[in-house]
């Protein structure tokens, strides 16, 4: 059985993406470890409370020799315009946790609007990541 | 504060078209987003997304509309409105070049928005239970 542990986004700021996703969206950290021998490559993972197998690397955008100057001013730029990729939350209360990230400050880009799949709304992490944040419909017969 | 490239705040000039094409907004307030004036911030913007700033909000407003015409009964005018644009005139005209029909006709092209509208089951029951209508042949059987 393969199982997903943890998928990676880029930020430009791994600082400031801790304190977004810790503090504004209520993730837990699950590791933080640098590494001196590794040109103090940091390791840095989240999820939300009570999803411990599933993580998410809050990957800082390398330099040379990882990438070179010009490759990672691209990462930047695509993750700015918010074109390196989305997640995809799923809620059984939308409106409620809207209300709250909200009053912790973060900037939604869509509030919660009825869909034909459910209620679906969406905001963005400090580097330009695209998330959003569903309730499936419950469909009555 | 924590370095951001300068498409970070195009970004937000975007978003907040998305988010908020429903208000009167325009292209001002989406320069006042980026942080830029007027005249760089139209520049950047098409540069980074390949539409001015004006095209973009127009036409997620129009995306908005064929949306509301395909998924609501809402008049065309209230549609109008429905997304911050103020004449109805001037919102035929553009949705009717973007998507090569009238709103009128567009719509026509659909299915009718009650048959994707999901009711809940309640509502189904109560208000889709016909009314109990008795008949002649019963009354004559004894029954009413």
């Amino acid at each position: 059985m393969i199982k997903i542990a943890t998928a990676q986004l880029w930020v430009h700021d791994q600082d400031e993406a801790l304190a977004f996703y810790t503090e504004k969206l209520g993730f837990q950290v699950r590791s933080d470890v640098t590494m001196a021998e590794m040109g103090n490559f940091r390791w840095l993972t989240v999820s939300p409370a009570g999803q411990e197998d599933v993580t998410i690397v809050l990957m800082a955008i390398p330099g040379p020799p990882v990438f070179e100057e010009e490759t990672a001013q691209a990462v930047r730029d695509l993750t700015a315009k918010g074109a390196a990729g989305t997640v995809f939350l799923i809620t059984d209360d939308v409106y409620a946790e809207y209300e709250q990230l909200k009053a912790r400050g973060v900037e939604f880009v869509d509030a919660p609007e009825e869909r034909a799949y459910g209620i679906d709304s969406s905001f963005r992490d400090p580097s330009g990541n695209h998330f959003r944040m569903m309730q499936a419909r419950e469909v009555a017969v | 504060m924590a370095y951001a490239p300068p498409a970070r705040h195009l970004l937000r000039a975007r978003d907040l078209a998305d988010a908020r094409y429903a208000e009167p907004i325009g292209v001002e307030d989406m320069a006042a987003a980026a942080g830029l004036s007027r005249a760089h911030f139209s520049r950047e913007f098409r540069r980074a997304f390949g539409d001015s700033p004006h095209a973009y909000l127009l036409t997620r407003r129009l995306e908005r509309a064929a949306s509301l015409l395909r998924m609501t009964d809402r008049s065309v005018a209230e549609i109008c409105f429905d997304v911050g644009l103020t004449s109805v005139g001037s919102f035929t005209t553009s949705f009717t070049r973007m998507f090569g029909a009238s709103p009128t006709a567009y719509r026509a092209q659909f299915p009718p928005a009650a048959a994707w509208a999901v009711v809940p089951s309640c509502v189904v029951r109560v208000y889709g239970r016909p009314q109990h209508r008795t008949f002649r042949e019963d009354s004559a059987n004894g029954r009413d």
